[in-house]
């Protein structure tokens, strides 16, 4: 039942806010994000206690075909509620202080998109599951679409026909398990018990991970991806890169691996080289970008690859690694672009080259952006080493070479981001720069609050990986 | 039979009022009559039976599908009442051939006799050729009736001939007889040749491509009121009595012509939503639309399970009711503005942020995108298709679906993103209450699709 109150109270705030005045908007949602949050850690606790149990619930919904209203949460399933919940607030109070126009109905999207979210990570029918999926694109395009710069009709628009091309061909996916599944069933329990003929898994995978690879950006279905996070508000782009990319890599896990292993198998080497192509790609495209959303977007694509070909590992290091660090990527990401953001909101530009010396001007942002670009780049102690290391450790197992070229994405990140630092951060004030405003309360909190994160999972990525230990372990039993 | 009878007074009712001078009174006891009819209608639920020496039949299929008629035609009616409120003096016209529209159409589901099948389409198809054309004084409306009269009496000359050779080979009209004749030993091909003639009118009714020439220039040239009319009425009810047309012939079809009807279903698809990607005019745009949502019901009609699915009357409600709502937003627009082509709605979002939310829902529904009635139609339709076997008709009809959204999402776009223009858009609380109707209804059954679902 837990489930159901956590999804509850986000589509609750959607609904008050879509009748809320302007003023009142951004505190009512960031009231009910925070509401959701304890919900959260009271949900963490019960789940310490009683396990998984708590938060199962099933309805019949349609009995033809029949559908039932699942929702549930298991260890992964509750990380990345965690992450979600836990990124939400900050991505609302990111927004205070800024200007919007429509206020009320940019947090209605924003919380109605929150609840999707959630659904997509708590649902254990495909159907329902599916329906969630789509649900998740509907708030964000709109949002990208209404409060983005000039270019974002014409990029969300690309955006908006690759993923749902992607979430159609995994319909048809779905509607195809449904007519083999021995009871007529979408369960996530039957799917993953079943053994579809090892023939049909062959291709009804590519169904599935075409769809997942398009969110999650792998090349090459990433073209979307870097000018929609350029186009679209900050506060989209935290929510696309810190959160929905992530049901990409979560679906790998909850879909694809328990219902196609043998599909797993049969193309990993495939996904690996791909993934492991991307991430050294985009690297090197991201040393060249004179943007800094564009360089974070193509940072991001490379690091959700190395999290993609850990989990194709199909090994235990390699899973772990992969949930560790898309809660790492999720928060650094979060990071990342709200610094770009400050710095928009202060210097009207985001060109590299226009852009220099806020050392001088603001020192405590300098610190705090520095900290966040070295959880990205993975320092010990920060939270991006712990899943960095176990993934690629995993690669190496798989494969000496393939793991030496991904190893490679290291360095290349330290290039891109020291480089941009050193020009965005350090040497003389251009003469035509303006003033750096000082760091605002809410500000402030937002990236200590970022930073405190990024140190405390750095230090003990234990809490992640004993939460999801024995989920994996179920999980690796089916392979 | 009650219903088609009622409705046939109702008709001859709205053309005494004329006479006696009651003009003011046409539209209330319209609307009040299709209620009431409506009533009448869902009366008959679980009571089938067979009228007339077995001309008309009821049964659950036809009491579901009348109701969808009725209900498309209430909505019409009121849309109607205000979209002629300054043609006052021939108002009780247009009212009255509409229920005699609404007639053809209660005789083309419930005919048990392929003579009253003809006399039915003949009914809908004649009444729609008057109300194509008129506005009398603009040469496009005159043009567009002109033109639907033309082809369309061509396609049911090859109706009646189809009909024709059908009895020349069976000797009845009665559907029992020839669906014995169809399951026996021997079939003529006399019979094949009729039973081919009639899939071609039955194809042009439902304008699938490439019999659907007419249905473009037809669609924007008519007043768009009747456009809504014919593309959710006409498309919803040809449907309903091709499927039953076909459930006949049992075996034979599939094994005779199940090619022929997939080919039609992959050309509409792919013609319609094609050829919708390069239209300006929002009229036009429906119409392609229109010829691509037929492509999904041959689909349908093809892949369905058994006789009678729910699949093509859930598809069939969730395309009437988003049409309706479109074009009881499109015509608010289109009269303030003057002008029906997309740009008409640019900056529609923020002169009237409501209603732009509204029309977008129905374009996402129209394009198939959850929680909406057209998603689960077209859910329903491909599970359906994929259960018999037709893989590869479904991800035809999935690539489709993908060329489909944008177009869709270019109503959307002009709406939200192109500057706003000067012209006030005022919508009159009918229109209103006919958009509403048909949202809520919509994403009702979009929420609860067991309601549909479980009838039959």
């Amino acid at each position: 039942m837990l489930s159901l109150e956590l999804l509850f109270i986000p589509l609750l705030a959607a609904i008050l806010l879509l009748f809320a005045n302007e003023k009142a908007a951004k505190p009512l949602a960031l009231v009910f994000s925070i509401i959701e949050l304890f919900f959260t850690i009271y949900a963490f606790q019960v789940f310490h206690q009683n396990g998984a149990e708590a938060f199962e619930f099933q309805m019949p919904w349609v009995n033809k075909p029949q559908i039932n209203l699942h929702f549930g949460i298991d260890g992964i399933g509750l990380l990345m509620v965690v992450l979600t919940n836990l990124l939400i607030p900050f991505i609302i109070l990111s927004g205070f202080n800024r200007t919007t126009k429509r206020v009320a109905t940019f947090y209605a999207l924003l919380s109605f998109m929150h609840f999707a979210l959630l659904g997509v990570f708590m649902a254990l029918d495909g159907f329902v599951y599916y329906i969630f999926w789509e649900l998740a694109l509907i708030p964000i395009y709109f949002m990208a679409f209404n409060w983005g710069d000039e270019n974002s009709p014409k990029v969300t628009l690309k955006f908006f026909i690759y993923t749902l091309a992607g979430s159609l061909l995994m319909l048809f996916g779905f509607i195809y398990l449904y007519m083999g599944s021995p009871n007529h069933s979408l369960d996530w329990s039957v799917l993953s018990n079943q053994h579809t003929c090892s023939c049909n898994q062959t291709w009804l995978f590519w169904l599935f991970f075409i769809a997942f690879a398009i969110k999650i950006p792998i090349i090459p279905f990433h073209t979307w991806q870097p000018d929609t996070y350029k186009s679209a508000p900050t506060q989209g782009t935290m929510l696309l890169s810190g959160i929905m990319l992530k049901m990409g890599t979560y679906s790998l896990l909850r879909w694809l691996l328990p219902i196609f292993p043998a599909g797993m198998h049969e193309w990993q080497s495939i996904v690996i080289t791909l993934s492991v192509i991307g991430i050294v790609y985009a690297s090197i495209i991201a040393i060249m970008q004179r943007d800094l959303k564009k360089l974070f977007a193509y940072s991001s694509i490379a690091h959700v690859g190395l999290i993609a070909a850990g989990t194709f590992t199909l090994s235990f290091e390699g899973i772990q690694g992969a949930l560790v660090q898309m809660l790492a990527h999720g928060i650094n990401v979060v990071g990342l672009f709200f610094c770009a953001d400050i710095i928009l909101n202060r210097k009207g530009t985001l060109q590299i080259h226009q852009l220099g010396g806020i050392r001088l001007q603001s020192p405590w942002f300098a610190t705090f952006f520095m900290i966040v670009l070295l959880g990205a780049i993975a320092l010990p102690l920060t939270n991006g080493f712990v899943g960095e290391f176990m993934l690629l450790y995993s690669l190496f197992k798989y494969n000496v070479w393939l793991g030496a070229v991904a190893g490679t994405s290291i360095i290349l990140g330290a290039v891109y981001m020291l480089k941009m630092f050193q020009e965005v951060m350090l040497g003389a004030v251009p003469e035509d720069a303006l003033p750096m405003e000082k760091l605002h309360l809410n500000e402030k909190v937002v990236l200590i609050g970022i930073i405190a994160l990024i140190f405390i999972l750095g230090v003990f990525p234990g809490m992640v990986t004993n939460l999801t230990q024995p989920t994996v372990n179920q999980l690796l039993k089916l392979i | 039979m009650n219903t088609l009878i009622y409705t046939s007074v109702l008709g001859f009712g709205l053309m005494v009022l004329e006479v006696l001078k009651l003009r003011k009174w046409i539209s209330p006891v319209l609307i009040l009559g299709l209620s009431l009819i409506f009533g009448i209608n869902i009366h008959d639920w679980n009571q089938p039976g067979s009228y007339m020496g077995n001309m008309l039949e009821t049964s659950n299929f036809t009491v579901a599908f009348n109701a969808l008629a009725i209900f498309i035609t209430l909505l019409i009616a009121m849309l109607a009442s205000e979209y002629y409120a300054d043609e006052a003096h021939h108002i009780s016209d247009y009212m009255t051939i509409m229920t005699f529209v609404l007639c053809g159409a209660q005789m083309m589901l419930g005919y048990a006799n392929l003579v009253l099948f003809f006399i039915g389409i003949e009914t809908l198809s004649i009444s729609l050729y008057a109300l194509s054309g008129s506005k009398r004084f603009d040469a496009k409306s005159n043009e567009a009736g002109f033109k639907y009269f033309l082809m369309g009496s061509f396609a049911s000359g090859f109706l009646l001939f189809g009909i024709a050779l059908i009895y020349g080979a069976t000797q009845s009209f009665d559907l029992n007889s020839l669906g014995d004749y169809a399951n026996g030993t021997e079939v003529s091909p006399m019979f094949l040749t009729g039973l081919l003639l009639v899939l071609f009118a039955l194809f042009f009714k439902v304008s699938a491509a490439p019999f659907h020439f007419w249905a473009p220039d037809v669609y924007e040239g008519a007043p768009s009121i009747i456009t809504a009319f014919m593309s959710t009425l006409v498309k919803v009810v040809g449907f309903a009595a091709f499927y039953k047309f076909l459930h006949v012939f049992g075996y034979l079809i599939p094994i005779k012509f199940e090619w022929l009807i997939i080919l039609v279903a992959i050309v509409s698809l792919f013609t319609g939503n094609l050829s919708a990607l390069a239209q300006e005019n929002f009229k036009r745009l429906m119409a392609y639309s229109g010829i691509s949502h037929a492509g999904y019901l041959l689909i349908g009609l093809v892949g369905a399970a058994a006789f009678p699915s729910t699949a093509i009357l859930y598809y069939g409600i969730g395309y009437a009711l988003s049409t309706i709502a479109a074009f009881s937003i499109a015509m608010a627009v289109f009269k303030s503005t003057g002008s029906e082509t997309i740009s008409a709605f640019n900056g529609l979002g923020k002169k009237n942020p409501i209603l732009a939310a509204c029309l977008t829902s129905t374009m996402l529904s129209l394009a198939g995108i959850p929680p909406f009635a057209g998603f689960f139609g077209k859910f329903y339709i491909f599970s359906e298709a994929l259960q018999n076997g037709h893989f590869y008709l479904v991800l035809i009809g999935i690539i489709s679906s993908m060329i489909g959204i944008y177009y869709y999402m270019k109503v959307v776009i002009a709406m939200y993103a192109k500057p706003a223009n000067e012209t006030k858009i005022e919508i009159s609380l009918t229109n209103q209450l006919v958009m509403w109707l048909c949202l809520i209804v919509s994403l009702l059954i979009g929420i609860m699709p067991s309601m549909i679902t479980s009838l039959f």
